[in-house]
């Protein structure tokens, strides 16, 4: 399974680099939505509860985009085929492609949080930062699990575009919710303050029970 | 080694409520050619869908080296080459890279991928993308792919499809009669498939209405199959 895993996300990164489909939309949309955000509210920063919301509601949506095209090539260039004639365990695609969404959300957010400091976080970052890397990898991996799994579904129906935001969004809830409390006090008007262990605890439950849980189905998600 | 490479019992498959495959029985011994001729819509890719483990047979027993699909898929699976009508290669990355990326899952090495790649004439194009190559050119990346494993069966729609008679000649040793594999093909010029095949399936509207040795087939009974 490791080496199928390992072939899989090489060349999806391969296919990525190749095309700039996914992540350069992906983090243009998180600027745009910043500097939007920056006018609609009409503030020149923003802090606590209220920046932490705007943080995670652009980078779900930035996230969504990435969902969107997660197995267009699989789909249209016959890739599903290539992989189901191949010896190997099915659930590899799906490993592979949450490890690709996650490469591409990091990516996504090396730039978008950066830029999120300087257009709206009124609070210095510093602080708040190894707080917020532990936050953000338990939240894309929620993000990552559950993006996978919808995107699977989805490939298949013809209302992809559709599909994909419909099914994720509602069960992207409890990440977004834990995740925006969990920042919230590292966002604090004072200064970044302790990490709130409860929302730590739930999306580090939420990336196990959903993981767990899509490793079991998605064998059937490729059943004809 | 199983008695047949291939064997069908009453296999049937449906789309909705239209029937693509009904009732189609046969035996193909190990090594030997099955030459499936019919119209268009006649279920001739559906029938290799199935082998290849990509479709579940909704009636009936379908066995592939012995192993019943799709229950055993498992075992078949790395054992059956497909070339059909999609050459299932990535556009945006070379022949070269769809081929190792190939290999990494069927667990070839990268000598197996030049091999294949020298063997379809391609050693010099194999850094190209996809995209760039002229349909012919895909076509022999295809075949390199689908032989790519050594596998014991063949399935090949339409193989020469996009061709020209000397990249025809070319891969022949790969897939042809003298790979010594099982192979089933379709073939939209039945003189061509027959001369190809030790067995012959003709379909029509997915029923079987032909099996014979392919020396045998009449061509009469060959046009009844495209009326």
């Amino acid at each position: 399974m490791r080496h199928a895993v390992g072939a899989l996300l090489r060349k999806d990164l391969a296919l990525e680099l190749r095309t700039r489909e996914s992540i350069p939309a992906m983090a243009l949309f998180s600027l745009t939505t910043f500097v939007i955000f920056h006018f609609g509210l009409d503030r020149r920063s923003v802090e606590g509860d209220l920046a932490s919301g705007v943080l995670w509601v652009t980078l779900l949506f930035a996230a969504i985009l990435g969902v969107n095209r997660l197995f267009v090539a699989e789909a249209e260039q016959g890739g599903f085929d290539g992989f189901l004639l191949a010896p190997v365990d099915r659930t590899a695609l799906f490993v592979a492609k949450a490890l690709a969404l996650l490469a591409f959300l990091l990516c996504v957010e090396v730039v978008a949080v950066p830029a999120f400091a300087v257009l709206l976080l009124g609070p210095a970052p510093g602080p708040a930062l190894p707080g917020l890397v532990a936050v953000l990898l338990l939240a894309d991996v929620g993000i990552c699990v559950i993006g996978t799994l919808v995107a699977a579904i989805a490939i298949r129906t013809r209302a992809r575009d559709l599909i994909v935001p419909l099914l994720a969004l509602p069960l992207l809830v409890p990440v977004v919710l834990a995740a925006a409390q969990a920042t919230a006090p590292l966002f604090a008007q004072g200064g970044a303050e302790a990490l709130p262990l409860r929302w730590i605890a739930t999306l580090a439950l939420y990336d196990g029970i959903f993981g767990a849980i899509a490793f079991a189905v998605f064998d059937f998600l490729l059943e004809d | 080694m199983a008695a047949s490479a291939i064997e069908l019992e009453g296999l049937g498959r449906r789309f909705g409520e239209r029937h693509a495959l009904r009732d189609v029985s046969l035996s193909l011994p190990p090594g030997a050619t099955l030459v499936v001729l019919g119209s268009n819509g006649a279920g001739k890719s559906t029938l290799l869908r199935i082998l290849a483990g990509l479709l579940r047979p909704h009636a009936g027993r379908v066995r592939v080296l012995g192993r019943e699909l799709p229950d055993e898929g498992w075992a078949v699976r790395g054992r059956v080459g497909l070339l059909g009508h999609e050459p299932l290669l990535y556009r945006e990355l070379s022949a070269r890279e769809n081929l190792r990326f190939h290999a990494r899952l069927h667990g070839v090495g990268p000598a197996r991928v030049e091999e294949v790649l020298e063997a379809v004439g391609l050693g010099r194009r194999a850094q190209d993308r996809v995209a760039e190559l002229s349909r012919g050119m895909v076509q022999r990346v295809a075949v390199a792919r689908s032989v790519l494993h050594d596998p014991a069966v063949l399935l090949l729609d339409e193989p020469l499809a996009n061709l020209d008679p000397a990249a025809a000649a070319l891969v022949d040793p790969l897939i042809g009669r003298a790979s010594g594999r099982t192979r089933v093909l379709t073939s939209h010029d039945p003189a061509a498939g027959l001369a190809e095949a030790d067995l012959a399936l003709g379909l029509r509207a997915g029923r079987a209405a032909l099996v014979a040795p392919a020396a045998e087939v009449a061509p009469e009974r060959v046009g009844a199959l495209y009326a």
